[in-house]
Order: structure tokens, then sequence, then C-alpha cells
């Protein structure tokens, strides 16, 4: 990547990640009382621990010119929490296209006068590889609660299924029809 | 907006007692009808709602168990946060109402770079903790220190409590430490409310106004001892008329003693209709002051009534021949 | 009917336009939203039929019409004034609350959600609201200024949404300055939702079958002793030894109630052989009872009423069988139950004997009202005395973290037994970070009857706390096995761990203990209780 756009993010770094983890916070439209940003405590507030682990990660390779991949655990953590707080697809992975507005508002400035908005676009376009790579994750982790489902009914019912002579009945029609029932 | 209601709420309070005892010259209603009407909405309140929680049974015994169980004589029992005896009750509520073991209990965790490599550090988060115990200890020491005003002669502690508190000897007359005190944590309380998003959030009116008020009260009592003195001599005259109930107003009282004694009235009034009286209700919260010895002693309650059960016969009268065909024994054949 | 959002993506530049600051409405004003994924299916009317309860219908929390009953103000402003004169801890939460906040973070469901409802402090406050519009003179009169709320069909939406987003683990309570006890202004609350018919499917089916077949999962006496000899069998396979447990066998010396997760299920028929294998061992003069099958007691999370209904089999059937006394096997809630309640419902049980452990002679006078130990309280002092003999080795495999329960760590005080009981048969064992464990335990995200798959995404929330705990662990120390004594925990963490922690395992105390017991003429063990081969073990020895 560009030396010099990679230069001046460098040194704005910790500015770039707070205003970004401002940012993601705030898509959380309950949480209105700001506990995710407030506490610092990894065990009491993982949340915000896995938005600083997933912003600074994130940062990191799209700075550091690494390959970009799957397998990038702080943004597999991440949007495993995003898939389960209630969002909306979209609303889930916007998080990744909040760091293009950060980046444009903090280095405004200094992209205008070193006139190196070849270099930003190349590293918007790098945005948007990952929010790729992160929408499989995504479509991943929702696939999987789907998955989870169905195991634990597997669980549940593990000795029926040993000894189908001793069936009772299995509540598994009923999951469907439910399923059907409320997904209309 | 809460706070600013309950803000303005007070302000209005301390124009009615200065327009009432500087304009309307209402001297007997604000020194004695009003307190004497707030003293006995006091104890009659309190009594009220301490009677009512009172009659309400308590039907499980359901004590938070927040250490070890008394098990086996070889398991150290932890005797004050699993209290199974009397004496561990009694500690265990001691801890709680006079150091707010619970609010103590806040901890939390960090990680934190070390020399090898990350660590975890254990810290704690006590300033609610902290500010809180500062709060209602100066609170107490203020109103026994007060006390030197209705009782004649003035009995010994509250001299000795009077003179530690004043021990610093700084100004005439000598700052007490619990008004600096005081004042900083109903102060801190209130930003905090304020300041942090959570707390701000679950906040009603009902929880800026008691702040406000007692604001009020710390003010008006530190503004007349330090700067704009009243006559001490006239409001003992007062403070002993009223206890020894052939009550008299002296002269030349200023309209600020009237203020301080009509905030205090009102904290008085409101007192048992509202969250204030957690005072009392801390006594009698079932997840604290019970034994935790449920398995050893049977726990009575006065409303045990019958419930419909499905019986033993009903269900071998289901399932009989399914039981006996899997050779289960059965009470009829 | 519920709609599902449709994804509607936006275009750049309204995400580059997402507003920064969304409007903070006040919580009486935030409308409660039913999304799928995030709430259970509503209970069916045939279980309320079965239970007898009221207002048996078809109905879906999705639907606008909750075909609520005629008058159903009356019922419910009723029944909190009954729930007033029958409970002090009731009319004490409702009215010393300061709101400090010092609950707020401390409940899962909030620290993972963010949602501000999900605080204790306002979960009270959506019923404390309608208390004192409707019980206090200062609500009367001030109204809103003193957060007073009238009760209408909103309100009553967002008590289901919430008083089921709760799982009665009392961890606020530990931090509460006053002790007020989210667990019971949600039980409290949950009775008065079924005073109009309003529970969930997940409760109300388990309670309908446990009330007429013996235990939740509604299996019949002769498939549940089918289902214990098929263990049995697998047992033979793996020691070479034939279990001949007992049901129903009068004159027995003890009784053993155990949650029926644990003979159904998978990880929880592992447990379930442990205690056999144990059992066995001892030469225990033990009975299994098909009618009281059921150590678990949904009921708890209907109504106290339905729990005693259900309880009641236990000692009826203790009394019936003319055993001695009683043993418990692992589960939460159910040892709150029959630490806290038993007793008081149906007791007392003067036809029992304080139990003495006939192996040990230890005689567990912490038990000598209820006459019901812990199991993990016999095998710890069974351990103690030498009495049974371990080869902690065969797990050697296994890194073990131990996850207490919320029950029977704020509702009981278990803390050590599980833990000794543990490390001596585990080699490789390691704690979770201080304040995630013992009295500050974290809850799994399933308790108090949320273990149903349809709120998956829910449950996967409410459990995070918990699992980035055993994250930690894992990263830290190569943690591969959670171990717990809770049936619903064993039924809810393997979809938790294989969500956020891959790799870790999820296991019953006794299964582990039982993995390291060596019995009397066993075939040298080549495999666990699972089945699968014991790493060493390579079946040379």
């Amino acid at each position: 990547m560009d030396t010099k756009l990679k230069d001046l993010i460098e040194e704005k770094r910790s500015v770039i990640l707070e205003r970004w983890f401002d940012a993601i916070v705030e898509t959380y439209p309950l949480d209105t009382t700001g506990f995710f940003k407030k506490q610092k405590d990894r065990f009491a507030n993982p949340v915000g621990h896995a938005i600083v682990q997933g912003t600074e990660g994130i940062l990191e390779v799209l700075i550091s010119g690494k390959e970009l991949n799957e397998d990038l655990p702080f943004l597999n953590d991440f949007i495993k929490v995003r898939a389960v707080q209630d969002f909306t697809p979209a609303k889930a992975m916007d998080f990744i296209f909040l760091l293009k507005k950060v980046v444009r508002e903090v280095l405004e400035k200094e992209i205008r006068q070193n006139q190196i908005y070849d270099a930003l676009l190349s590293f918007e376009s790098k945005i948007d590889d990952l929010a790729l790579f992160a929408f499989d994750i995504y479509v991943k982790c929702r696939e999987q609660i789907y998955e989870l489902k169905t195991d634990e009914l597997k669980r549940m019912t593990y000795t029926l299924l040993k000894k189908a002579n001793l069936m009772y009945e299995i509540p598994a029609e009923e999951f469907e029809v439910n399923d059907q029932k409320c997904n209309t | 907006m809460k706070a600013l209601l309950s803000f303005l709420a007070v302000i209005v309070l301390i124009l009615i007692a200065t327009l009432g005892v500087d304009v309307a010259n209402l001297h007997f209603l604000f020194g004695i009808i009003i307190p004497y009407l707030a003293f006995v909405l006091f104890v009659g309140g309190f009594v009220y709602r301490v009677i009512k929680w009172g009659r309400s049974p308590v039907p499980y015994r359901i004590p938070t168990t927040c250490g070890q169980q008394k098990s086996l004589p070889w398991i150290k029992q932890a005797k004050i946060e699993n209290p199974t005896t009397v004496l561990g009750v009694i500690v265990r509520m001691a801890l709680e109402i006079f150091f707010f073991r619970s609010l103590f209990r806040n901890t939390k965790t960090e990680l934190r770079v070390g020399e090898d490599g990350p660590k975890l550090v254990h810290g704690s988060a006590k300033w609610l903790w902290f500010g809180s115990l500062v709060f209602h200890w100066s609170f107490l020491i203020i109103i026994v220190r007060h006390l030197r005003f209705f009782l004649e002669p003035v009995p010994y502690f509250v001299q000795l409590i009077d003179s530690i508190d004043g021990m610093l000897q700084i100004g005439l007359p000598p700052i007490y430490l619990t008004d600096a005190f005081f004042l900083c944590a109903v102060i801190y309380l209130f930003l905090r409310r304020l300041a942090l998003p959570q707390v701000r959030y679950i906040s009603l009116a009902a929880d800026y106004f008691p702040l406000f008020i007692i604001m009020g009260i710390a003010i008006s009592g530190i503004l007349m001892r330090y700067f704009f003195r009243v006559d001490i001599v006239a409001v003992k005259e007062l403070a002993l008329g009223l206890v020894q109930l052939h009550p008299a107003i002296p002269e030349g009282i200023g309209v600020l003693f009237y203020i301080h004694l009509f905030l205090i009235s009102t904290l008085f009034a409101y007192f048992p209709t509202s969250k204030l009286m957690h005072m009392g209700g801390i006594f009698l919260s079932p997840t604290r002051n019970m034994m935790s010895n449920n398995r050893m002693v049977r726990h009575i309650n006065p409303w045990n009534h019958a419930v419909e059960v499905h019986s033993y016969a009903e269900y071998e009268d289901e399932f009989r021949d399914k039981m006996k065909k899997a050779g289960i024994p059965v009470e009829k054949e | 009917m519920a709609k599902v959002e449709k994804a509607k993506l936006p275009k750049p530049e309204e995400i580059s336009n997402i507003d920064y600051h969304p409007p903070a409405t006040d919580w009486m004003d935030t409308p409660t939203e039913f999304k799928p994924g995030t709430y259970c299916w509503g209970a069916k009317e045939k279980d309320l039929l079965t239970l007898g309860l009221p207002n048996p219908r078809q109905w879906s929390p999705a639907d606008e019409d909750w075909k609520l009953p005629e008058g159903w103000e009356t019922t419910i402003l009723d029944g909190i004034a009954e729930r007033l004169a029958k409970y002090r801890s009731f009319k004490i939460f409702m009215d010393i609350c300061v709101r400090c906040g010092a609950c707020a973070d401390k409940c899962h469901f909030y620290i993972a959600s963010g949602d501000p409802k999900n605080m204790p402090v306002l979960r009270a406050e959506l019923i404390r609201s309608v208390y004192k519009k409707y019980f206090t003179k200062s609500g009367k009169f001030l109204g809103r200024l003193a957060g007073a709320r009238e009760l209408d069909e909103k309100v009553l939406k967002e008590w289901w949404s919430y008083f089921f987003q709760c799982t009665e683990c009392r961890r606020c309570s530990v931090f509460c300055p006053y002790g007020i006890d989210q667990a019971e202004v949600t039980i409290i609350g949950r009775e008065l939702l079924n005073l109009v018919g309003l529970n969930i499917d997940w409760i109300a089916g388990p309670v309908a079958n446990c009330y007429m077949k013996g235990n939740h999962l509604g299996i019949e006496p002769h498939a549940f002793k089918g289902n214990i000899e098929s263990m049995c069998d697998d047992i033979e396979d793996m020691t070479g030894i034939r279990v001949n447990p007992t049901f129903n066998r009068k004159g027995a010396e003890i009784l053993f109630v155990t949650p029926s997760g644990d003979y159904l299920g998978e990880p929880g028929i592992y447990t379930c052989m442990g205690y056999l294998m144990l059992f066995h061992e001892l030469g225990l003069d033990y009975t299994w009872s098909t009618y009281a099958s059921e150590g678990g007691n949904f009921g708890f999370f209907t109504s106290n009423d339905m729990a005693k209904r259900l309880n009641s089999k236990i000692y009826a059937e203790a009394k019936r069988l003319g055993v001695k006394w009683i043993i418990g096997g692992e589960c939460g809630h159910m040892w709150r139950v029959m630490n806290q309640y038993m007793d008081t419902w149906n007791g007392p049980a003067d036809f029992l004997e304080v139990p003495v452990s006939p192996i040990t002679g230890t005689r567990f006078e912490n038990a000598k009202s209820t006459k019901m130990i812990h199991i993990t309280e016999f095998t710890a002092d069974l351990i103690k005395h030498n009495k049974i003999k371990l080869d902690p080795s065969r797990n050697d495999h296994l890194k073990v973290t131990y996850h207490d329960s919320c029950n029977p760590s704020r509702g009981m005080g278990l803390l050590e037994e599980p833990r000794y009981v543990l490390k001596a048969a585990c080699n490789n064992f390691y704690e979770m970070p201080e304040n995630t464990i013992r009295e500050k335990t974290f809850c799994c995200g399933s308790g108090s009857g949320l273990n149903a798959s349809e709120n998956m995404e829910q449950r996967m929330r409410g459990g995070f706390p918990r699992a980035n705990a055993v994250k930690y662990v894992q990263e830290k120390h190569g943690v591969n096995m959670l171990a717990n004594i809770c049936a619903v925990d064993r039924a809810a963490f393997p979809a938790l761990m294989d969500y956020w922690c891959p790799g870790v395992g999820v296991a019953g105390t006794h299964e582990l203990l039982a993995n390291a017991l060596v019995m009397k003429g066993e075939i040298p063990r080549v495999i666990d209780l699972r089945g699968e081969d014991l790493p060493g073990k390579g079946g040379n020895e």
C-alpha cells in the first residue's frame, strides 16, 4: 500500500481506532446507556472487548499489506458477536464500511494536501475486499446457529435415535411448523 | 429534564420558606407547626410502612448465598457469606448496614501488559461504595452532632463526636470534617447519576429530588455556620422548646434557619413515601437477613395451601400394563 | 405474524450517513419488538389444559392479538395485590430500590445486548412502575414523575418479553446493597403472566409432561427403564461389568433422583452412566423411581404452586417405597428447589432418616431436615475417606475447567464439593477468572426454561459472557473440557461452546469421575464413557 497513506494512518492510528470504535458502538440502538464504551473490564464487557480486538486487528491487517483471507481470528470473533445481536445482515456488516468514513474524516486535510486520492481509493477497495470475507464469515455464523438447533435436537434425542423401538413423540415436526409459522 | 424538575421543586420550597417567614411573617407556622407535622408524618409513616412490610409473611427461606455452604466437616464454610447461625446473620447484616459489603464486591478484571506477556490484574470498582459510605456516615454523624441543640445538658458522646469532627481547628468556628465530606459525597452521588449513562437512564425525578433537598439542607446549614451566622442561642431555645413540648418562637433567628428547617421538614415528611425507606427495608430483606440452614431446619410458610397433585395411584393406573411388561413392580396387579 | 425484516442493502452514501447519535428514548417510550430468534414460542393449549392453567388457547407472541381473557387487567392487579400480601420479599423489593445501578452491568443478557431493559434494575422497574401506579400514593398522584405508569397490553407484552429474558440466576442479587433479587421479581412476574395464560411452550410442555408422566421429557416408565438399561450395556462394553440398577423397588435404603436430561440426551447420559458405575462399585442399596423420575422442576419457572405440584412426587415416592433418605443428581435449579423450597412445600419428611453414608458412616447433619443430599457431597465424602480408587491419568487428555451453576452457587453455596471431586478425578484443572466463578459465576444464558431452540440467537448472546471466560482459559491453558453439575448446562453448553469456543467439550462431574473410577474386576479401560479411545491406554496394558 502507498507508504504516504500508510504513514498517515499509522500516525493517527489511535484517533482512527477510537472514532471507529465509537461509530460501531453507535450502531447499537439499544445501548442507550453507553455500557459498551464505559466498561473496560474484558470479562465484564466482552462485547466492548471484542470490538477493540476486532478493530485493532482489522486495521493492522489493512495497513500491513498482508494477504486477506477468511482466517482472521479477530474478524471471526467480532462477527460472531454481531451475528447474534439482533441486527439485519446489512446492519451487522456495516461496521467495516464505517472505517471508510472514519478514515476520510480523520485524514481529510492530509489527503487533500498530499493529493493521494488514488491511494485512498485502493485502500478503500481493500476494505471492500475485507467486507466480502466478512460477509462469508457472517453467513457461516448464521448457518451455524441453525445447525446448532438441529445438533441440539440430535443430542437431546440421542438415546432415542439409538433405540428406535422406544420412540416417544419427538417434537421435530412441531419445530418445523413453528419455524415456518414465524418466518412468514 | 427529570433532574431539572426536581431542582426547581427544591427552589420552590426554598422560596416558600423565604416568603413565608420574611414577607408573611409566618414564624409560628414554619418554626413550630410544620416541624411538628413533619415529625409526626415521618414517625407515623415510617412505622406504618414497616408494619405493612412486616404483615406480609416470608413464605420461603431464600438467602442469596455468597460463599461455601456448611456441609462436610472438613470443608470450610463461609460463616458470614453463607450463614447458618444467628451470629453469622448478625455479622452479615452488620457488614451490609455499616460497611455496604455488597457494594464493596464490585470488582473488575483487566488484562494488562506485563513484562512477560499479558497478565490478569484484579482491580476494583469501588467509587460507588466509597461515595455512599462517606455520604451515609457523614449524615449520621451530622445528625448526632445536631443533638446538642435538642438536649440540655449535652451528653458526653455528642460532645466527643463534636470535638473529633472539629479537630482540625481550622477557622472560627472550627470547620467540621463531616460538613465537607457530606457535601462532596452528595455532589458526587448527584454527578454520578448525571454522568454515568446507565444510571442516568434509570434515574427518575424521584431519585434527584432527595439529592437536591439534601444538598439544600447541607448548603443552608454550612452557610449558617460559617458565613451568615444565625443566633445559636435562639436556635437552641427553639429546639429545646420543640422537644419539651412548650414551643415558643425566639426573636432574631434569620430566614436562613427557617429555610434549613423547612427543607428538613419536607425531607422528613417525604421520607416514608419514598425510596429513602431503604433505611428500614434493608433490615427486612429476606435474601440477606435469613440463615442458610434450609436443609437443617424446616421453614414454615403460613399460607402453604394444598395444591392439586398427580398421585402415584393415578400414574400407575395409566401405565400399569407398560410397567408390568417392563418388569417394574406395581402396587395393584 | 412476525415479519422478517428484509435485508435491504443500504447504498454507500446511506452507509456513510449513518446517524452517530440515535435518539435515546426513555424506556417507558421504547416499544418491545418480537424478532424471530430472540423469543420462545407461546405455551400450547393442550399443555395448559392438562395442567388446569388459565386461558388455554393457541396463540403466538408474534401475533398482534394475544387473545387475553376478558378483564385481564383486574386479574393482574388482583394478582399483584395477592402477592404483595403473601411475599415480604416482593413488597420490599418493590419499595426500596434506590436505582444506584450496582446491578446494572451484572446481568449476562445486558452485558451481551446492551439493551437497558435487561439491566436488573430496569427489569424490576417494568413491574415496579405498575405497582407504583396502583398501589402507592406517590405513584397515583405524581404519575411518571414518581416512575409510575398505567397497565396496558403493551406493558404486558414487555413483561412477557423481559421476564422470559431473565434466567433467574441471582447474580444481580449478590451485588445489590439491599439484596434485591431479580429472580424473585421474575418468579412473581411469571406467576402474574401465567394468570392470563402467558407462558412459553418450552416451559409449559415439560411441566405438563412431568405432571402426567413423571419427567419433563415425557418418558414413560418402560422407556425410562429401557434407557437406563441401554446405558448399562454400554458400561458393560467398556468395563466388562454388568450394572443392575433397580426401579421402584420397595425397601431400598436410598432413592435416587436426577434430572431427566441425564437419561436421554447427550452428553447428559454419560453423567448418568457415571452415577450407575459409582453406585454399583459401592454396592449401594438404592432405587430409581419412574414416578419421581425428574429432579428438575420447570414448574418453578411457571409459579410456586406449579413447582410444588411437581415437587410433591419426590417425598410421596420416598414414602411409598419406604426408603430412608434421598440422593439428588447433578442439576442446577433442581437444587435451588430442593435446598430452599422442598421442605417448606411438601415437608416435613419425618418418615425419612437423617442421611448417613453407608460407606463412610458420615452423618449429613446439613440435611437433617430435608433428608436429601447432593451427589457431590456424597462423592466428596467418599474420596476424602479413600473409599473409591481413582486413576486420574485416564483424564489426562482433558484440561478441565469448572462452571458453577447459578442456583447451586447463589441459592445453596455448593462450591467446594464438586471442585474436590474434579480435582481428584482429573490431573489438569484450571479455574476461570475470579469474577466469573463461584458466587459471581456467569449464567449459561439458557437457564429458567429458556433453553429452547427457537431462541438460539438469544441464547448465544446470553451465554457470551460465560463463553468469553471459557475462551480465555482455552487460549491460556488449552482447556478442552467444561465440567459442570447441571443438566441444563449439559444440554445448552455444547451449542454455546460450538459457537464461541469450538473444541471445548462439556461433561458432568460424575462422567469425569467415572472415567477415573477403578472398578473391581473391570477389564482394562481402552475407551472412555463416550466410547472414544483413551489416549495412552491403547489396550496394551
